[in-house]
């Protein structure tokens, strides 16, 4: 059963077409990557599907409890409540922030107290905190950041940083993960580390996760199947194998003459 | 008819004080990106240097608008060398607090030196009215229209035809590409407060001339206005400050003259709302979004 | 239950019914005569302010120059009644509630618009509000335009300090709540807080609804307790005197709001003879705490008896 169903999806800034005629399939557990040269349209094409830009054209269509909606156009934080998260190229924590608010800020929309409620304090509020705080305390658990709950994210090294963004991403409990080149910037020893978390909660949470990176041996090891953009168009799509064998791939990566 | 012409002369001299002091915020806007709050002081103390010069050094009307710009070119500098330069990298909130405290210190300081009270400035040349037709036109019009019109036709060669004018639109796009390029980013940032300034120190003259009283006070609102002009306009962009000044006065005048002139104030704040609720980048300006 | 009588809330509670006493024998024994006492009932007031204005500034990051304006419908709303509806502490909470609701109607269309806009753009459209707000009571028959109402005393300071200890709470209580933590990872980053589910738009409203609700509460003692009200007594520049005190305390603290606004008044106070060169000292001291201290007192710290036990457990486990 598809979860996510992408067709004919274009985005045009001005003259540019920084996505065009877009088309994918995305099956309910897959592990799914994206690549493609800089500047090939992957961040737009995310931003498209998570809701931080409105489509030009075409549709994107979510499997919310076994019926296809369409959510493009539709603002990030409903997307969001749909079941979907995502981290980001650039790292966007609340950097001045805890490592435990940036993974209880993200548990918002499980929150049930309301204003009134929370002010005068009752029992419900100090329950729902309680809980609040245990979750997310087993999900720094599973990013392994658990010692540094009380740290500020922002004088986190930069792996933990990237650990963090998936705990927070994972906080909103989601069906679908996007992630922005997790392993941007990261040693080998850590990429091996991502490389094992994003197994692990693939299966724990039972995710469908979408990847853009730029290290093709974390990609050709992990992914199911691969699409490949190139100036906005999907150029190929398939398994490890067939894109590394895929001559358009490989004119894309190493330029027309190659 | 008539009355409509005669309220459109009204407006645009007071357009005319608005444009060019909004000059001046849309310039070190566009380039340090500060709302500089005492940018309406600067005014005020162009008045007072103006009165200074008339009434203590019994000196003539070009004189005293000269004498008045360099003055505010200078007090503008210092302002910057001293309270914003050590800012460049605050947050802009940080700036805008920092000009809020500069406009506090330059009015009290002028209350304190000058006296609180409203000051006469004199007639610094015989006034006349000729009539075109039905419509009455001040010599004090005319030398504002002139005096602006001759201030922004320089600005705009200074601008777009020298190398400092070339240095200062490559700063107000990329600062840091400047640099890099050579462009001594501190001194064009001086230049720019220098001439922002000596068009907020002629405006503060040419309004001495037209209302003849001054008050320490006298910059807070028309400074507010002569914002508004600028963001009407497209904040940082030179023509559009221009356009928003004449259009801010021209609107202030009509509403006095046809509605109540306690509602004028009022008028000229939802035309601030509307613009940046339906085209924040102003008249002349371009949306952009922030990169994800 | 039990969670209200933690230690720590005890400690504040000691701490807010021992200032009262304090002051209250000060008081009747005269050691603080009227002139202090009016001192001490613009220091709750301006707290009362600083608080509200730090909910929308400090904690969700939304840059307003407006706030006179919501202190003006405060101060209308309990000057009307208290002249033609009912005086006394009745009126004053009559027109409380009056003002409140009024407050947040305004906020609403004040919000909707204007949030959407950035830092200084959000300013300078909130100062238009304000200065609208202003305009409008200005020209109405029932506030007696530029001349203002002469009202009866009808606030004591008893009433604006339990005001003030309410305001307190339920600005603190909201900000360490789930919605606060939404409001402040709006100030963080709006774009990853839509992207975790927060709906960004929902919670700069609120937060502001309810930081200017809060503004009219203050706007209400004030007319109570001041005898007379004036609109020229609500431009911007009082806004501008508000947003000086949550910035000298710290924007999104708290307990900064409030040294700083004791300080302030304190220095208000000591430099009262001197009016002109107050102002020169206030505007330098502006610039020297923006260049040298751009977060304030407390930067976005709270004074915390929780922090404070620690220490002291931890002092107390090395000496055993």
């Amino acid at each position: 059963m598809s979860v996510l169903k992408v067709s004919g999806l274009t985005k045009n800034f001005g003259g540019l077409s920084a996505v065009s005629n877009v088309n994918m399939e995305i099956e309910q557990g897959e592990l799914i990557g994206l690549i493609g040269p800089n500047g090939a349209g992957k961040t737009t094409l995310f931003n498209l599907l998570t809701g931080v830009y409105d489509p030009s054209e075409g549709t994107i269509e979510l499997n919310v409890d076994g019926k296809m909606t369409s959510i493009g156009g539709k603002k990030p934080y409903v997307i969001s409540r749909l079941g979907v998260s995502r981290t980001f190229q650039n790292i966007r924590l609340f950097k001045e922030l805890t490592v435990l608010d940036n993974v209880r800020i993200a548990m918002h929309q499980s929150v049930k107290t309301g204003v009134i409620a929370s002010i005068l304090r009752l029992p419900c509020y100090y329950k729902e905190e309680e809980e609040i705080k245990k979750r997310a305390m087993d999900l720094l658990k599973t990013v392994n950041l658990d010692e540094h709950a009380m740290d500020l994210a922002k004088n986190l090294p930069y792996g933990k940083q990237r650990r963090l963004e998936i705990a927070r991403a994972l906080a909103t409990d989601p069906k679908i993960l996007f992630l922005d080149e997790p392993a941007a910037g990261m040693n080998p020893q850590e990429t091996a580390e991502l490389t094992q978390l994003i197994h692990d909660i693939k299966d724990r949470f039972h995710l469908t996760i979408i990847l853009i990176e730029h290290d093709m041996s974390l990609v050709m090891s992990i992914c199911e199947r691969i699409y490949v953009l190139d100036y906005g168009r999907l150029i190929a799509r398939g398994n490890p194998e067939q894109i590394k064998t895929n001559k358009r791939v490989i004119e894309a990566y190493l330029g027309e003459d190659a | 008819m008539t009355q409509f012409l005669q309220q459109m002369i009204n407006g645009l001299s007071l357009g005319s004080i608005y444009a060019l002091v909004a000059l001046g915020y849309t310039m070190v806007y566009g380039i340090i990106k500060l709302i500089n709050f005492a940018h309406g002081d600067i005014y005020m103390l162009g008045a007072y240097i103006g009165f200074i010069v008339t009434t203590k050094l019994g000196l003539g009307f070009v004189p005293a608008l000269l004498i008045s710009m360099v003055g505010c070119a200078i007090i503008g500098m210092t302002i910057e060398r001293i309270a914003y330069k050590p800012l460049r990298h605050a947050t802009r909130i940080t700036a805008l607090i920092t000009a809020i405290g500069v406009s506090y210190f330059l009015e009290a300081g002028t209350q304190r030196v000058m006296g609180a009270g409203v000051q006469t400035f004199p007639n610094v040349f015989v006034n006349e009215t000729i009539m075109l037709g039905n419509v009455r036109i001040s010599t004090q019009q005319i030398v504002i229209f002139v005096v602006t019109i001759t201030l922004m036709v320089a600005l705009q060669f200074l601008v777009n035809k020298t190398k400092i004018g070339r240095a200062m639109r490559a700063v107000s796009v990329d600062g840091d590409a400047a640099r890099l390029m050579g462009v001594n980013v501190n001194a064009v940032i001086s230049f720019t407060f220098a001439i922002g300034s000596a068009l907020a120190g002629a405006a503060g003259v040419l309004v001495g001339v037209y209302y003849n009283s001054i008050n320490p006070l006298m910059g807070m609102l028309p400074g507010i206005k002569a914002f508004i002009a600028a963001v009407f306009g497209g904040i940082g962009i030179i023509p559009g400050a221009m356009l928003g000044g004449f259009f801010i006065g021209i609107v202030e005048t009509m509403v006095a003259g046809y509605g109540s002139s306690l509602w004028k104030d009022a008028v000229v704040y939802i035309i601030l709302i509307l613009i940046l609720i339906i085209k924040p980048a102003g008249l002349l300006g371009k949306n952009t979004k922030e990169k994800v | 239950m039990k969670n209200w009588f933690k230690r720590t809330n005890l400690l504040w509670l000691a701490l807010i019914v021992s200032t009262y006493v304090i002051l209250n024998v000060l008081i009747s024994t005269g050691i603080i005569n009227n002139v202090y006492q009016t001192v001490l009932l613009t220091i709750g007031i301006n707290i009362i302010l600083a608080i509200s204005l730090n909910l929308i500034i400090g904690i969700t990051g939304q840059f307003s120059l407006g706030h006179a304006g919501f202190m003006i419908i405060g101060a209308y709303s309990c000057g009307v009644v208290l002249k033609l509806v009912a005086g006394g502490t009745i009126g004053v909470l009559l027109g409380m509630l009056i003002g409140m609701a009024i407050s947040a109607a305004v906020a609403l269309v004040v919000a909707i618009p204007t949030l959407r806009l950035r830092g200084d753009y959000l300013a300078i459209a909130t100062l238009g509000f304000g200065e609208i707000i202003r305009i409008v009571v200005l020209n109405m028959e029932v506030t007696n335009g530029a001349a203002g109402l002469i009202l009866p005393k009808a606030v004591s300071w008893h009433m604006v300090y339990w005001a003030m200890v309410i305001c307190t709470l339920v600005i603190v209580n909201f900000g360490i709540s789930a919605h606060g933590r939404a409001c402040i990872s709006v100030r963080e980053d709006e774009i990853a807080a839509e992207a975790m589910g927060i709906n960004t738009t929902q919670y700069k409203i609120l937060a502001f609804v309810i930081g200017a609700m809060i503004a009219s509460v203050a706007g209400a003692l004030y007319a109570g307790a001041f005898y007379v009200i004036k609109p020229e007594m609500f431009t911007y520049s009082k806004s501008i005197d508000i947003l000086v005190l949550v910035v000298f305390g710290g924007m999104g603290s708290i307990t900064g709001s409030f040294i700083s606004t004791v300080l302030v008044s304190l220095l208000n106070t000591a430099l009262q003879q001197f009016s002109s060169v107050r102002m020169i000292v206030y505007g330098l001291a502006l610039v020297v705490i923006m260049v040298f201290r751009p977060s304030g007192l407390l930067g976005r710290k709270e004074f915390s008896f929780d922090a404070l036990l620690k220490k002291f457990d931890k002092k107390k486990g090395a000496a055993s």
